[in-house]
């Protein structure tokens, strides 16, 4: 599945790096067309290309348009693929048929969510770690929470984000005036501190060369890398936080992809409640892609400097600008959540162990991740991530990303990711993700071994380096 | 410094809704819950503080006490948000509401406050909802992320339904998770340096989102306006309709027809002095179009009805009040291609832009239901349920009509918009609701031009608003 680009049209995709010109899109004025007095936002000149993942639909489209009889497999934009359990949408469909009724018509919801749902939210992940379930804010997903957590921090903040990252971190920050310019040559925005994260560091940045901002975005497990901070490293992280006095945005979107003991929350770090705030989302657990629904929680001990709690100014922000998820999904978030008859034995080994069904998908899923992480070992390809999180993070060293994107869908009709989409630091990479039919997954890999081993020089293995 | 004073009053979450989930929990729809409440310990000491690592708070030895003072990070708060006078209006109303009902615990408190429907959603359209929902579970029928701008097939109805003949084209609607999301996202859209225009008064989200987002200075108690933003009167006086003569030029202008809370809609000729008004100015008007299906009168329904509004005008519109969608979350906005920045550059690419990156498209389910709406058989159900609602208003509207009061609106909008000269709406609200239990929505809520009146609205099962009309009458009487 794809995303159909409707309105706007884009810059012209013969180039393969989507970098816009500005000054072709400026004027646009049609004959004697009016243009209005309103001067445009000056933070989205800033923004230097169309959001990384519209541009993936685009390519593939175009690609579609070359070669209409091509059998795309698409690895590149993180959709899930698989049906969800019919429990859950059994009850989203009860909860949708009980709105023609007297009884079960509900108007508007609580724009902070339901409050059973956050309570079961607070109990399934949060249990151990004491969080409460008036610190849990339902919403309609992690990107939207992103944006409005922008809101609530303004433009006069400075955020630090891991590089490469999840693009909605740096873009946000760009729209709400936090960025600065964009500078050409490091590919970086000014404002913004881009905290290196590769092999030569296991995927974490050296804090001690880190400057102070007053955020930090961490996302564990990491889109794209898929790497997931191990505890030591967040505790790292949080006194970071605390010696700095920042606040640290937790994305922890992947983990229930987590298949060794690292922490599945920033709480679980002591100390966190006081430094950091966590956004998560139903979507890559609960196939909730297109039904949307996921939660932030802010602690009630986390703090502006003036001792104002950060909670009341987000409540403020989801009362404002928010009107609460649909409560159908709700209805489903509740039914992934719910025991059921279950045992209410909860481990650490698998966070949804009473949803069973769940879990299924998600090891399915997880089994993809393994046959690509294979695929690309057996190339001799340096291949990071797919342990903790359906992403592969392959390496293409002295190659650009966009190019070695171009040339695997070019020749064998595949979509992924250019690194360089998640920042300067995906350089020379690619995520392949993991969501896909078992056969389609089979398929690609095949592909991917054909044009990799036939095409060895082109793609510099391994074997050819050093 | 002093903590305590930081701490806002304790705020509440509106009216929570339950599900019908098997599992046991309170469903009563008056529950709120309160959110912070901090229990910091104020230390009047002034002895040398020592850092307790492990808990991270800090020891402050004074005389013979110990005392904790908590940690806090060295973010500043957001000043912005800081200008925001009170907690957003229903809200605070819902507040209201649960207090009374701690006062009174029996009392059969009725809600003509908050504008929510209550009447269930036709079957046609719940079904709809429903089989997508269960379609979900299928390979054929499962789908993942779907085009933030919403479903095509969606975008296509849409179009057909409202804006067929108006030039309006599928590619120029993005749909939402409703009207409120959708202010925001445009005020992010337009950013910090732009001014804007309400109506007086007018639904609180738009003042409050351009507090937000940077646009106001303080807000200035005296007048009870935010310093720049340009408040256009809307009284009876004036038909509701701004004496535009008087009204500074401003970037953006909102306007909301029919108006919440006063229930005006505005005519053909005044839209046309309204869109003339923006042209000449070269102004933005993001037109609120979220009751023109309560529209009784041969006023236009949308702005593009009025030649030339394409280049100036953004619309807004929802299925909340039309199809009781105000829980499921569906609505729409209108970017046209034709409006353009002063470089040139198309306003509907940059709100494309931000609804990429900070949205992710509304819930496919509730698309599912937007669809069914637009059916011959979803519209017919539709108009049935609005028909309800209007009887509703004009039982409201007869009842204080009688009893002497004047009223306005109810006649194109589900609310009514009560006078009481000379008096303070705060003191009337509590009056009614502590005299009648009744819960209504003081007028200056929405505004200082909305000092002295009550909005009555007239969504509710037909017994409850029978029975409130019965208990105006004697109140009043």
């Amino acid at each position: 599945m794809y995303k159909l680009l409707a309105c706007c049209s884009m810059a012209s995709g013969i180039s393969l790096q989507p970098k816009m010109v500005q000054a072709s899109l400026g004027v646009q004025k049609q004959g004697n067309g009016h243009c209005t007095n309103v001067p445009r936002n000056v933070n989205l000149e800033k923004l230097q290309n169309n959001y990384l993942f519209p541009e993936i639909s685009k390519r593939e489209l175009q690609h579609l348009d070359k070669y209409p009889s091509a059998k795309v497999i698409s690895l590149g934009i993180g959709d899930t693929t698989e049906p969800i359990p019919e429990k859950i949408s059994l009850s989203m469909a009860n909860y949708a048929h009980a709105l023609s009724t007297a009884e079960g018509y509900r108007g508007y919801g609580a724009e902070q969510g339901n409050q059973v749902l956050r309570k079961a939210i607070a109990e399934t992940f949060y249990k151990n770690v004491l969080i409460r379930d008036q610190e849990v804010f339902v919403s309609d997903g992690s990107q939207c929470d992103i944006s409005r957590l922008q809101l609530l921090l303004g433009s006069k903040v400075t955020i630090a984000v891991q590089d490469p990252s999840f693009p909605a971190y740096i873009d946000s920050s760009v729209i709400i005036g936090q960025a600065g310019d964009f500078q050409d040559k490091t590919g970086k925005y000014q404002n913004i501190v881009y905290m290196q994260c590769g092999p030569e560091n296991n995927f974490f940045p050296d804090l001690t060369t880190t400057p102070r901002t007053d955020i930090i975005f961490f996302c564990s497990p990491n889109n794209p890398t898929g790497h997931a901070a191990t505890r030591k490293q967040l505790q790292q992280l949080v006194e970071f936080a605390r010696d700095n006095g920042s606040i640290i945005i937790f994305d922890s979107a992947y983990a229930a992809y987590i298949t060794d003991d690292s922490p599945k929350s920033i709480f679980e770090i002591p100390g966190a409640k006081e430094v950091a705030i966590e956004i998560s989302s139903f979507s890559k657990f609960a196939g909730f892609t297109g039904v949307r629904l996921g939660w932030t929680v802010v602690p009630e001990e986390l703090l502006f400097s003036s001792g104002f709690p950060v909670i009341n100014d987000f409540n403020r922000i989801v009362c404002t600008c928010f009107n609460g998820a649909s409560n159908i999904a709700q209805a489903g978030g509740l039914a992934c959540l719910s025991s059921e008859g279950f045992q209410r034995n909860r481990t650490t080994e698998c966070l949804l162990e009473n949803s069973q069904a769940i879990c299924s998908v998600i090891d399915y899923y997880k089994e993809n991740t393994k046959i690509l992480v294979n695929t690309f070992a057996s190339l001799g390809l340096k291949a990071y991530g797919g342990v903790n999180a359906p992403y592969v993070w392959v390496h293409f060293p002295g190659l650009k990303s966009w190019n070695v994107f171009s040339e695997i869908l070019e020749k064998t009709h595949i979509i992924t990711v250019p690194g360089s989409g998640f920042g300067p630091g995906g350089a020379e990479y690619i995520r392949v993700s993991a969501f896909g039919q078992r056969e389609r997954i089979m398929e690609a890999s095949w592909r991917l071994e054909k044009l990799i081993s036939n095409e060895k020089a082109l793609f510099n293995s391994v074997e050819n380096k050093e | 410094m002093s903590l305590m004073s930081n701490l806002s009053t304790s705020m509440i979450s509106s009216s929570s809704s339950a599900f019908l989930a098997p599992t046991s929990f309170n469903s009563s729809r008056s529950q709120s819950v309160s959110v912070p409440v901090k229990s910091i310990k104020i230390c009047k000491c002034v002895a040398t503080p020592q850092e307790q690592q492990q808990t991270g708070l800090k020891m402050v030895l004074c005389g013979l006490f110990v005392c904790f003072e908590a940690y806090k990070t060295k973010v500043s708060r957001n000043s912005n948000i800081a200008k925001l006078q009170a907690g957003y209006l229903f809200p605070e109303v819902a507040r209201r509401r649960a207090a009374h009902l701690l006062k009174y615990p029996n009392a059969q408190v009725i809600s003509l406050g908050i504008g929510d429907t209550t009447e269930p959603i036709p079957d046609v359209i719940t079904s709809a909802m429903a089989k997508r929902s269960q379609a979900l579970s299928t390979l054929e029928g499962y789908s993942g992320y779907g085009a933030e701008q919403g479903e095509k097939a969606l975008r296509v109805a849409l179009a057909s339904t409202f804006y067929s003949n108006l030039g309006i084209e599928e590619d120029d609607i993005f749909v939402s998770d409703g009207a409120k999301c959708d202010i925001s996202r445009l005020q992010v859209v337009f950013g910090s340096n732009v001014t804007m225009a309400v109506q007086d008064p007018s639904y609180p989200a738009y003042v409050d989102s351009s507090v937000i987002m940077g646009q106001t200075g303080q807000f200035q108690k005296d007048v009870e306006k935010y310093a720049n933003i340009e408040y256009m009167r809307c009284t009876p006086e004036n038909g509701f309709f701004p004496d535009l003569s008087t009204v500074a030029r401003t970037d953006i202008i909102f306007f909301c027809s029919p108006n919440n809370p006063t229930g005006a809609a505005a005519t053909r000729e005044q839209l046309t002095r309204l869109v003339q008004f923006a042209k000449d100015n070269g102004s933005i008007i993001v037109y609120d179009s979220a009751y023109a299906i309560y529209m009784s009168d041969d006023n236009p329904r949308s702005i593009f009805e009025i030649p030339g509004a394409k280049e100036v005008a953004i619309e807004t519109a929802s299925f909340s009040k039309y199809a009781g969608f105000t829980g499921v979350r569906l609505g729409w906005t209108i970017v046209p291609k034709q409006l353009l920045f002063s470089d040139g550059f198309p306003v509907a690419k940059d709100f494309n832009r931000i609804v990429c990156t900070c949205f992710n498209g509304a819930s496919n389910i509730a698309q599912a239901g937007g669809l069914a709406c637009l059916s011959p058989e979803g519209l017919e159900a539709m108009q049935e349920v609005i028909g309800f609602y209007k009887e509703n208003t004009k039982i409201i509207v007869e009842t204080f009509n009688s009893l002497g009061f004047k009223v306005y609106g109810g006649k194109n909008a589900p609310y009514v918009w009560v006078h009481f000269p000379g008096r303070n709406s705060w003191d009337v609200f509590s009056e009614i609701l502590e005299k009648t239990h009744i819960v209504t929505t003081p007028g200056s809520g929405f505004g200082p031009g909305g000092e002295g009146f009550i909005r009555v609205s007239a969504f509710g099962h037909r017994e409850n608003v029978l029975e409130a009309c019965r208990r105006f009458k004697q109140l009043y009487n």
